[in-house]
């Protein structure tokens, strides 16, 4: 019956090879072989481990300095020399004459500095010292200058002893090394063997200067020691080409990283290595001043707290103060740059600053550790320890995502699919370079191209180890029907994708951007196996506590695709990037290369851009087609006898009152007010009248504006005439006799009202409409309600709300729907104003002011929410995604314009989309893929901005990869969406067949696959562990289920809300989350905000979980019950609900009152939590025994037998049946297939 | 007599053949983005009734001429033309729906069966040519 066919068509492309972008021009050096490097490689190991142990035991303070420095120099820095000191023979001189020739005409612009390159150790010592705790550039700065004369020395005179003497000065600096040095030092010692002349320098600046000052100045200096000695090797190295991708790859990722050590307790750890990768130093710009720097260190005070904003790691929050400012803060980085642009720059000792960063930048990072030192497992334990830490911040709902376990026990790196690194296996030297860095894989996708046999020989035996060696935890086979306590004690949180960490922490959030496959699938036809969708989940607007702003004249964008420039994207050499979408090779602007943040030039990938996967861009006027619209917000409200009844319009108009002045806009904002019944008024509310006119025009077939200029008017400047009409509006109409409802010519007045500036409509409707253009008629036949055969009419009637959105879409209009009435209205026609005006739709069953106080709350809540949240006008989105995949269906409130172009008149935080993709090209030549979302929308005040987001996921060839990352959430998520589409535009029996087919088919592709289980019983992978519960509960959803009594609107309305809601929201609307709540207590307990928030565990949605002794919760995402058992505890209804005992607890009760006892204020304390994670604020109910709402709370307990549905047990053994059937058919074909 | 029938038919073909370039030109146009898809649909929802009427007429004209070869070779285009044009949901605005249009790969089915319909119709545009020459001839 009705599968769903993942796939489209696919096309077999003969496979793309990479361009090759990057020719080996940088190789101008001697060709040294590499393996020339692990000869000195023989002596690191021990080092390496040796001052690990050393530094990261040191307190992260500066007093604890000058020994710290003394072992450092002994242990660390001659060891490190001493190797290279066999590859120090030819000073490479080609590149770094063009650098410094280039850097000095840049530096000429700049103001004479004070302190000459000779100078530069002394001063450099010196100056750091005194301004250690003012600035981390400070004493970046100093090193700078040392470094640059000293290597320039180092070169002609083979260096080491000098290295050492300059290694004495930077006294201040030791201090820091606890933090990062360790890592860079390992770098520096291995990295040689991948070398690029050219390194681009990396965002660490940005990124270190967040933590105290001292931190930053580490890997700076770390960096620079290491090329020293390897001056001669940088340049030679014929590997360079594929490299330097790899190398800026990690770049890019590996600031992030340093912040996260740091933050996790200023650990050092194996990692470093990227750190060092990147470090290397480009032109430092501030770099060669000392003296300078003491300027620039005042100005830069509030620096740690700006720059930490940008970093947006995943799994990190910061407190949400700093995080405010972050906009403007950036923003004004990016105006000094314009201003004072080549400023810090120095002049007398760049030059050899020039030489020396080319040389160090030679030194890459591609470095490695035996995979076996402890070092690692060390770091993994930190980092590892790291989270609680950070979750216990972030109150999201989805939590960080935590490191798997399985990672700690032999790869350092993620479970290491062995596909990512074999290139660097068999490439790179021998054994102690081998181990795999995490570093590599970025660049992994060049490999093949240079190596095509040895990549695939050892993703072979990848393969192998992966299945072997070990088993990542997400591929654990999980019984379903003996285990049954599948449910995480906490919520289910989002899997990581297998990336280095690097790139993990640069990652988009998973809240903004999921896709169903965090590890995608090389090839269609893999796909095609996996019987699971492809598609991602997005959630683009998303209210953040952090997000860089960016403002600059040019937006750099690759040139064919016009992709945003992104932290996955490789820096070829310092002047041009290779897009990681379409893998053209683009200039980098010369604007691009000075970096607002450091001042620093040459930087390019660490501007803000590069480092953060979610940025905002200010855009410049190309983006717009005309000037910015003003905020306009138009309200249609109904008016007939149904609606004053309802008495929606009190609330309505007490909630504009409150809220007016917090309607997102400017000075330019506009406001009006159109009714309607039989006829349609609208409000002159010009300014200067004494009091708001009526106007009303009765000949609603041919509907026109009576004063086209004054009904919207400024909200400023009338905003008396606006308060005494909404004062007076809800008396006006109280004697109506009107019945009928004329909302057709309603909105085809507002339509005309808004065309000329587009901006958003708020429809309130109590009926079904019946008069003029677009009247309805009843179509719900109520005793088909709990029908199991065939429900019909989910589809709109009429096509006219439709035409209506796509006219109001083009005008940039948005039609948001609110539906408050008591009988059938028919949403399924009305919701497609809009559905495709990109609207959204709110919906009150037998709403009533007085008679259901409920519903009367949440329209209050919700309103308060809607008039003040966020609001992006004349928006547009795109989605791209690597050259191979395409995107082929979309889900979400909004209109297609063309292919890949969706169309939001408005956007608002509380939307969210979905797409589906098909591999149409085998993505076999790359080891990444990346997908973007950009977001280009004017904001309320008035400004162009786009918001991009970009994630990267690993490619995987094997079947048990892609299931190991299936992220079970979002197949759910994107099932329920493509089961809406199918039971409109087919049945709903042939949308529910399909959603157990989706559970049948991969799970027995699954066991297919999984030759050593038993057939006879019902095993998923630990990732899909939850996905027959899941899908039985969207099949026990009121949108799908069948044989409940279950109103079409009602129906209708979620399924609208599974096709506009994001994920987050949706699965708490599938699968509730109920919780114990009579014996909350204060062990597993975290802490947000100073107050205390129990964490009472997940229980399973069963009414055998309830016990009459108990007290529970459940969060629906949109309401939440607290059932009270009959014999609950009478000190807990006392405590917490404030009534002596189970009887006298009213039936009708919405709000827990204020008590003093610990429990109450737990219990409060934990609801309050739960609803700041949501921004519509539920509405809470409790309920007994009796109570007319227990059957709407039994519904959701969705493990539970009904007359009409499976338990899950149920569910689950027919699941299994249908599988033996189909694993049978499968084994019969294959029978007949073979020979 | 005969020869008339097939001038009619062979012009009305002529029409048929210039509407399915129409089509495939005008989704090409979409697929490329060089318009959007709400004029794109307009456009050719303009244009289905004609269609349908346009090949309803041949597929009856020789029905009634009993020419039962070529009858039957139009009969399952024609009908398929018809069940489309009934089957299109209250709520879309056509046959090509701009909502949908770019939704589970319906562009590309559009264009299959615009490429599909040119092929069948220059196919008929010969054997009317044909017919109509050995019609004349005859006469």
């Amino acid at each position: 019956m009705g599968g769903w066919d993942f796939t489209l068509d696919s096309h077999t492309i003969p496979l793309l090879q990479p361009k090759k972008g990057a020719a080996p021009r940088y190789q101008n050096g001697p060709v040294q072989s590499q393996m020339q490097f692990p000869s000195g490689y023989g002596s690191h190991p021990p080092n390496y481990s040796a001052p690990s142990g050393h530094y990261s035991q040191v307190p992260n303070k500066a007093a604890a300095s000058s020994h710290l420095d003394n072992q450092y120099r002994a242990s660390y820095y001659p060891t490190y020399y001493s190797a290279p000191a066999q590859n120090v023979m030819t000073p490479s001189v080609g590149s770094s004459v063009l650098n410094t020739q280039e850097s000095q005409q840049f530096y000429n612009k700049t103001p004479p500095h004070t302190v000459g390159s000779a100078e530069g150790p002394i001063q450099g010592a010196i100056s750091p010292v005194s301004y250690l705790h003012t600035s981390a550039q400070q004493s970046y700065s100093a090193f700078g200058n040392h470094y640059s004369t000293s290597v320039s020395s180092s070169v002609t005179s083979q260096g080491f002893p000098l290295n050492s003497d300059r290694y004495t000065m930077p006294v201040v600096s030791s201090a820091l090394y606890p933090n990062v040095s360790y890592p860079a030092a390992a770098g520096g010692v291995y990295g040689q063997a991948f070398t690029s002349q050219s390194l681009p320098a990396v965002g660490q600046f940005k990124e270190t200067t967040t933590f105290s000052s001292q931190s930053t100045s580490v890997p700076h200096s770390l960096q620079q020691h290491v090329p020293m000695g390897y001056n001669s090797t940088l340049s030679t190295i014929p590997s360079a080409q594929s490299t330097q991708d790899n190398l800026s790859r990690h770049l890019t990722g590996s600031a992030a990283k340093v912040n996260n050590q740091i933050n996790t307790g200023g650990v050092d750890s194996p990692q470093p290595m990227h750190s060092v990768s990147q470090t290397i130093p480009f032109t430092k710009p501030g770099a060669g001043t000392p003296a300078s720097s003491a300027v620039v260190s005042s100005v830069r005070t509030p620096a740690p707290s700006l720059s930490s904003q940008p970093r947006s790691s995943p799994s990190v929050t910061q407190s949400p103060e700093s995080a405010l400012q972050e906009g403007m803060q950036y923003g004004g980085y990016v105006n000094n740059q314009a201003s004072s642009a080549p400023a810090p720059l120095s002049s007398s000792s760049d030059d050899e600053e020039e030489d020396e960063e080319d040389e160090e930048a030679a030194i890459d990072s591609s470095s490695t550790t035996s995979s076996a030192s402890p070092v690692l497992n060390n770091y993994d334990a930190l980092e590892g320890g790291g989270y609680p830490e950070t979750r216990s911040v972030t109150s999201s709902p989805v939590p960080a995502p935590s490191v798997p376990q399985t990672s700690k026990a032999s790869k350092p790196f993620g479970y290491g699919y062995p596909t990512l690194q074999p290139g660097y296996q068999n490439a790179a030297p021998p054994a102690p370079v081998q181990p795999s860095n995490p570093g590599h894989h970025p660049g992994f996708q060049h490999y093949p191209q240079q190596y095509p046999g040895v990549n695939q020989l050892s993703s072979s035996l990848g393969g192998l180890s992966l299945q072997h060696s070990q088993q990542p935890e997400s591929l654990r086979p999980v019984n379903l029907t003996q285990d049954r306590n599948i449910l995480p004690v906490s919520s289910v949180p989002a899997p990581v994708p297998n990336l280095n960490s690097d790139l993990r922490k640069l990652n988009c959030s998973p809240d903004s951007f999921r896709c169903t496959l965090t590890n995608i699938p090389q090839t269609q036809a893999l796909l095609n196996k996996a019987k699971l969708p492809l598609g991602l989940l997005l959630h683009p607007f998303r209210d953040l506590t952090q997000l860089p702003v960016i403002t600059s004249s040019t937006i750099v964008r690759c040139r064919s695709c016009r992709t945003y420039i992104n932290p996955f994207v490789s820096f070829i050499d310092q002047r041009r990037w290779k897009c990681n979408l379409c893998y053209r090779v683009n200039d980098v602007p010369e604007e691009f290369m000075y970096n607002p943040l450091t001042r620093s030039y040459g930087e390019p990938h660490k501007r803000p851009e590069v480092q953060n996967s979610t940025v905002e861009f200010i855009a410049s006027s190309d983006y717009m087609l005309r000037p910015p619209q003003p905020a306009v917000y138009l309200f249609v409200l109904d008016v007939s006898h149904n609606a004053v009844e309802a008495g929606y319009l009190t609330i309505l108009c007490q909630s504009l009152l409150e809220n007016l002045d917090k309607l997102p806009g400017d000075s330019r904002t506009r406001i009006g007010f159109i009714t309607f019944d039989s006829t349609v008024q609208f409000y002159n509310l010009q300014e200067g009248l004494s009091q708001p006119q009526m106007l009303i025009v009765s000949d609603i077939d041919d509907i026109f504006l009576p004063t086209p200029d004054s009904l919207l008017v400024n909200l400023h400047e009338s905003k008396e005439l606006i308060k005494d009409l909404l004062n007076a509006l809800p008396n006006m109409f109280t004697n109506t006799r009107e019945t009928h409802s004329a909302l057709g010519p309603a909105l085809q007045a507002a339509f005309k009202l808004m065309s000329p500036t587009g901006g958003r409509i708020s429809v309130f409707q109590t009926q079904l409409p019946s008069l003029g253009a677009g009247l309805l008629h009843s179509r719900e036949d109520p005793n088909q309600r709990s029908s199991t055969k065939v429900v019909q009419h989910l589809g709109p009637a009429t096509d006219f709300y439709k035409k209506l959105a796509l006219d109001c879409s083009g005008q940039q209009t948005a039609v948001d729907l609110f539906l408050l009435s008591s009988q059938y209205s028919d949403l399924a026609s009305l919701a497609c104003m809009s559905k495709y005006s990109a609207g959204c739709i709110y919906y009150y069953p037998s709403f009533h002011r007085s008679h259901n106080p409920a519903q009367a709350e949440k329209l209050q809540k919700d309103l308060k929410r809607y008039l003040t949240r966020k609001i992006g006008f004349e928006a547009v989105m795109r989605i791209r995604c690597t050259k191979g995949l395409s995107i082929h269906t979309f889900h979400g409130n909004f209109f297609v314009r063309s292919t890949d172009l969706l169309s939001l008149a408005n956007v608002n935080p509380d939307a969210g989309f979905a797409v589906q993709m098909s591999i149409e090209e085998s993505l076999t030549d790359t080891s990444l893929v990346c997908f973007q979302t950009a977001l280009l929308y004017t904001s309320s005040k008035g400004e162009r901005r786009i918001r991009v987001h970009t994630l990267c996921l690993p490619v995987v060839s094997s079947l048990a990869d892609v299931y190991a990352g299936a992220d079970v959430q979002a197949v759910v998520c994107l099932l329920a969406n493509m089961a809406v589409d199918r039971s409109v535009s087919s049945s709903l029996a042939d949308a529910r067949d399909a959603l157990v087919n989706a559970v049948v088919d991969s799970l027995a592709a699954y066991m297919s696959t999984a030759s050593n289980l038993q057939q006879s019983v019902l095993v998923a992978p630990n990732s899909l562990r939850l996905f027959p519960l899941y899908i039985l509960a969207l099949l026990k959803q009121k949108a799908f289920r069948t044989g409940t009594s279950t109103r079409l609107d009602d129906r209708v309305y979620a399924m609208c809300q599974m096709k506009s809601q994001p994920l987050v929201h949706l699965m708490k609307m599938i699968h509730p989350n109920l919780y114990r709540i009579d014996k909350l207590i204060d062990e597993s307990t975290i802490h947000v905000n100073d107050r205390v928030v129990p964490q009472p565990p997940l229980q399973k949605l069963s009414a055998e979980k309830l016990t009459r002794e108990g007290a529970f919760l459940m969060d629906c995402g949109s309401a939440f019950y607290i059932w009270i058992g009959k014999n609950c505890d009478n000190n807990f209804i006392k405590d917490v609900l404030g009534y002596p005992d189970y009887a006298s607890v009213p039936q009708k009760m919405t709000q827990l009152p204020e008590g003093d006892a610990p429990s109450s204020e737990r219990t409060r304390s934990f609801i309050s939590w739960l609803r700041d994670s949501r921004p519509l604020s539920p509405v809470l109910q409790v309920i007994k025994d009796e109570n007319p709402g227990k059957t709407e709370f039994f519904q959701h307990l969705i493990e539970d037998r009904t007359e009409a549905a499976f338990s899950y047990y149920e569910f689950l053994l027919n699941i299994q049946q249908q599988i033996s059937t189909y694993v049978g058919r499968i084994r019969s074909f294959q029978l007949l297939t073979l020979p | 007599m005969e020869s008339v029938v097939f001038i009619f038919s062979l012009i009305d073909n002529c029409a048929l053949i210039f509407l399915s370039v129409y089509f495939i030109i005008t989704l090409s146009d979409l697929e490329c983005d060089y318009i959007n898809a709400r004029s794109c649909c307009s456009k050719l929802n303009k244009w289905v009734v004609p269609e349908v009427v346009g090949h309803a007429v041949v597929t009856v004209l020789m029905l009634i001429s009993l020419h039962w070869f070529i009858f039957l070779l139009n009969l399952p285009v024609a009908t398929w033309n018809i069940y489309r044009y009934i089957m299109v949901p209250s709520g879309n605005m056509g046959v090509f729906d701009p909502t949908e249009i770019h939704n589970r790969g319906q562009l590309k089915s559009h264009m299959k069966e615009a490429m599909i319909k040119l092929g069948f119709h220059l196919l008929c545009f010969f054997m009317y040519l044909y017919s109509m020459i050995l019609a004349l001839i005859n006469d």
